[in-house]
Formats: C-alpha cells, sequence, structure tokens
C-alpha cells in the first residue's frame, strides 16, 4: 500500500533519514521504533508531504506522491496524526472533528460525514460528552483520542500514527494501542505507527522496522523484534546480563 | 455642556470608530492566519477610498459602480500583496514578513501618489448631506451608511468564522498551519484569502469613511495605526474586540476632541493605547488561553 524507496531527508545540513526503504502492505499495522532523534518524525512528515525528501520516492499504492501537496495526499486517502496531536485548541471538539472532513465538505456528503462522525463518537465516547469543549481543555488522551478521531473523519484508507503515547500515563497510553487494533478493526485502516515506547508499538503491530540515527537498521515479525536481542537491550529497557 | 453636544460627539466618535475598528478587523484576519501583523493594512483602506473617487472622477462611473469597483479593485490588491511580497518570502519569520508589509505599505503610498498626485479628494455622499436632527444632535446619513454597513459587515464575518466549514479552516490555520494541511486544508490557499478579505474589509471601510473625511494618497498611515491600536485595544486576534475596540478609540477620541482639545485627538488614541498596554497587555478582550496546564 505504501512503499518509501531510499528515502533521504535533510533539515537543513543534518542528514536525518539516510536512505530508508519500507513498505506497507494493506490491512497491516507496522510499527517505526527508534530512539529520540533517530528521523521517525521525520519519515512520517515527509510521507505525508509537509517535508520534501531529498532523495527517493514514496509510492501510495502504486502512485507517486513524492512531492505532493499534503491537502492532495489527504484526499488520496493517507492520514496523518501528527507528534504532539496538534489539535486546534481554542476550537470545540466537535469543530475539530467536522475540520477533518473538510476535503469532502459538500452538502452530497452531509449525510456520510454526519455518519463518520457518529462513528468516531461512538468509538470515543469521552468526545461526545465533550463535544462543545475547548479542545485545549481535553486531557492529554482525550487529546489523542480527538487528533486519531479528526484523522478518521477525512475517511482515510491508511492512518499515519505518530507517538501516539507520548507524554501519557502509562494505562491511557495502553488505551490508546488497544484503540489502534480497533482502527483496523472498525475502520478497516492499515496503520503505520511511530513510537519511542517500543514494547506497546510492537505488541500492537504485525511487523516493525527499526530506525538508529537516520537508517533503518533492522526490520521483521514483532514477535521476532520483541525477542531480539539488541532492540531488547537497546529499546525495551531489558538489562542483557539479567536476560 | 449639554447633552446635544454629547449626542454628537457620541455620533461621530462611533462613525469614526467604526472605520477604526474595521481596519482592526483586517488586522485581525491577516493575524489569525498568519501570524502577521500586515502594515500595509491601512493602504487598502485608503485604496478603497481613493479608487472609488478615480473611478467616479476619471472614469465617470456613478457613485454604486465606483464603490463597488474600488473594493473589488482593493480586494484583488490585496491578493498581489500576498502573491509578490509575502509569498516569495515563504520560510521567512513572521516579524520579516512584517517588515516586508512595511515596505508593501511604503511602495503602494507611492504608487498612489505619484499617479494621483498629493491632493485631497472628495467622495460624494451615499445618499446626500440633509442632516438628520434628533435630540438636538445632528448626523449626516453618511453617518447611518458608516454604522449600517459596519455592523452588516461584522455580522456577515462572524457567521463566516463561525458557521461555515472555510471560515473555520481559516482559524486552523491560525492555531497550527501543519495540522490544518494534514486535515487536508490548503494552507497557501487559505493564506491568499486571508489579504484578499482583510483588503476587501479594510477597502469598505475606506469607502464609507471618505465622503465624511476627505481621502488622499497618505490616510492610510494614521488609519492603519488606529486601527492596529484598536486590535490591541481590544485583544490581538479577537475579531470582535477588534471592532469594540475601534469603537472604544472612536469615541474617545471624539470626547477628547470636544471636551479637551481637537489639537490632541490623535494623543489621546496613542496615551490610551500606552496606558492599557500597561496595565493590561492582552487587551480589554484578549484570548484566555485554552491550554491546559
Amino acid at each position: 500500500m505504501l512503499t518509501l524507496r531510499n528515502i533521504d531527508i535533510h533539515h537543513g545540513r543534518i542528514h536525518a533519514v539516510k536512505r530508508a526503504s519500507l513498505h506497507v502492505r494493506p490491512g497491516e499495522i507496522v510499527a517505526l521504533i527508534g530512539g529520540n532523534g533517530a528521523g521517525k518524525t521525520s519519515t512520517l512528515t515527509t510521507i505525508s508531504g509537509l517535508h520534501r525528501p531529498s532523495g527517493g520516492e514514496i509510492l501510495l499504492d502504486g502512485r507517486d506522491i513524492t512531492r505532493a501537496a499534503p491537502d492532495a495526499i489527504v484526499r488520496l486517502g493517507l492520514s496523518h496524526v501528527p507528534e504532539g496531536r496538534k489539535v486546534f485548541k481554542p476550537m470545540r471538539v466537535e469543530d475539530n472533528l467536522n475540520l477533518g472532513a473538510y476535503h469532502r465538505w459538500r452538502r452530497r456528503e452531509r449525510a456520510r460525514i454526519a455518519e463518520d462522525l457518529d462513528a468516531v463518537y461512538a468509538m470515543f465516547p469521552v468526545l461526545l460528552s465533550r463535544r462543545a469543549q475547548a479542545a485545549g481543555t481535553l486531557s492529554g488522551g482525550e487529546q489523542q483520542m480527538l487528533a486519531i478521531g479528526r484523522a478518521l473523519m477525512a475517511r482515510p484508507r491508511m492512518l499515519l500514527l505518530d507517538e501516539p503515547s507520548m507524554g501519557l500515563a502509562p494505562q491511557v497510553s495502553r488505551e490508546i494501542f488497544r484503540h489502534v487494533r480497533e482502527l483496523r478493526e472498525r475502520f478497516g485502516l492499515t496503520v503505520l505507527v511511530v513510537e519511542q515506547n517500543a514494547r506497546l508499538a510492537l505488541r500492537a503491530a504485525d511487523r516493525g522496522y527499526v530506525l538508529e540515527t537516520g537508517r533503518i537498521i533492522l526490520q521483521g515479525p514483532s514477535e521476532e523484534l520483541l525477542e531480539n536481542r539488541d532492540v531488547q537491550r537497546a529499546y525495551l529497557g531489558r538489562d542483557l546480563d539479567a536476560g | 455642556m449639554d447633552t446635544a453636544s454629547l449626542l454628537q460627539y457620541l455620533v461621530s466618535g462611533l462613525t469614526v470608530g467604526s472605520t477604526y475598528g474595521l481596519t482592526a478587523l483586517g488586522f485581525t484576519i491577516i493575524f489569525n492566519t498568519t501570524g502577521i501583523i500586515n502594515f500595509a493594512q491601512g493602504e487598502f483602506v485608503m485604496l478603497g477610498g481613493m479608487l472609488a473617487v478615480i473611478l467616479g472622477q476619471a472614469l465617470g462611473l456613478p457613485l454604486v459602480p465606483a464603490v463597488l469597483g474600488a473594493v473589488a479593485l482593493t480586494t484583488l490588491a490585496g491578493g498581489l500583496v500576498e502573491r509578490l511580497a509575502i509569498r516569495p518570502a515563504r520560510g521567512a519569520s513572521p516579524i520579516q514578513l512584517v517588515i516586508v508589509t512595511i515596505g508593501v505599505s511604503i511602495l503602494i503610498r507611492g504608487l498612489v501618489m505619484l499617479l494621483w498626485g498629493k491632493d485631497t479628494f472628495a467622495l460624494p455622499h451615499f445618499s446626500g448631506m440633509r442632516p438628520i436632527l434628533f435630540a438636538g444632535a445632528a448626523m449626516l446619513p453618511q453617518s447611518l451608511w458608516v454604522l449600517a454597513v459596519t455592523l452588516t459587515l461584522l455580522a456577515a464575518l462572524r457567521a463566516f468564522f463561525t458557521a461555515t466549514i472555510h471560515g473555520k479552516a481559516m482559524l486552523a490555520c491560525s492555531h497550527d498551519p501543519g495540522a490544518a494541511a494534514l486535515v487536508g486544508v490548503n494552507v497557501r490557499r487559505m493564506v491568499l484569502a486571508s489579504f484578499m478579505l482583510s483588503a476587501l474589509v479594510g477597502a469598505v471601510g475606506g469607502v464609507i469613511l471618505a465622503p465624511l473625511t476627505m481621502t488622499a494618497y497618505d490616510v492610510g498611515i494614521l488609519l492603519g495605526l488606529k486601527g492596529f491600536a484598536a486590535c490591541i485595544l481590544g485583544g490581538l486576534g479577537n475579531p470582535f474586540g477588534a471592532a469594540a475596540g475601534g469603537l472604544i478609540l472612536g469615541v474617545l477620541e471624539a470626547f477628547g476632541a470636544g471636551l479637551v482639545s481637537s489639537a490632541y485627538k490623535d494623543a489621546i488614541t496613542f496615551i490610551i493605547l500606552l496606558a492599557l498596554l500597561f496595565a493590561r497587555p492582552t487587551g480589554l478582550f484578549g484570548a484566555r488561553s485554552a491550554d491546559r496546564v
């Protein structure tokens, strides 16, 4: 569904991602894990068109989106839940969700948009109870749900999730990751999730990639990565001597 | 001091204040979408008045098409400013862009001066000059036009920003342009739209005020500053604060001119602004942050 071939990303002089290749098949949940500054977020912002790669190509369903604008990519069915949620804080929760449907806001779509709003509220009932509140007054976990809900309102086929657990308490993080599996079950979505919390992400994912200082150094099924000694030492906080 | 003169000051204050309010609203629209203070906003107001005069005198157009044409041309000019001056400087910080807008304002003023000279022009009143008398005060029909047009425009903008998806998308660009792009908003097009919309609002303000105060190539400087002061007074970023700030400023100025001396009219504006900035830097209706802490 999504293919990255030899992607290079520069931020000024910093070579953030070096010839990275990865792919996500339809219906898969894929985790991209790595430490701080490994290039995970850069990879996602480049896929969604916020940043231009300095080399390589990105294909969505075989179609080249390497240089497409972010709004064009949303229309092609790829939605991105950005790092730090980035909800529109002073605006009401329901306005945030409706803005998610901006690209398809037409009279004949109204009924379907209303249905999708109900579907989002069914998945995240807390958003329904807070629909008239300013988004900035929500807790971190609720804002994450809102950001996911907003992305769902675009009716994507694929979702990019950037650090959904960032700044959340452990049980809230686990709840969010339960929802990630639910996204596939309820909406048939393909998901690429970027996470620092490697264990959480790999448990939810089918496959994973490990990014280290801009290079993909490992890839494989989630269970294998969870068992991998290097991954355990570097990202799962397991002491090798004890293991 | 009799009530008739007080009423008179109030009416003239509200009239002039409406224009300050519309100028302030123009600042707010661009600020809210881009984070830029557009110091060419006063020139949009000037262009509205001047173009109406020129279309009427030079081309012999009747008043209505001249006024509508002036607003349309100024709106177009707003779009050109964005295309030719703001967009090429993409990646510049808001402060740098603010400097660009100062340059743009000098350029527009200079062009108008070269083309039509330094004379002062008058636009005909929209519906005659026979004053309407009430309670001992006299009100020109044009003042009613100013108030009615301002209120209509305010109501229309309010509806646009609170009830339409495009208005909300424009606001979304101000809160987070990156996130707005990720929900499929074409941020560049929104920035263009915000420049055109605020040029339109400014031109309307200029065109309705021109019959009362006359117009010239350089009226935009002071109107721009007053509008900016109104903006700060009402709380930067709050459209209704901006409009209210304009009205308050106009009324205070009229009373100051009437009760103290008209020589201090402009000084009063800026003394109020300074005092307010010391006492309440977020403005009278400054947005409270909706952040959870």
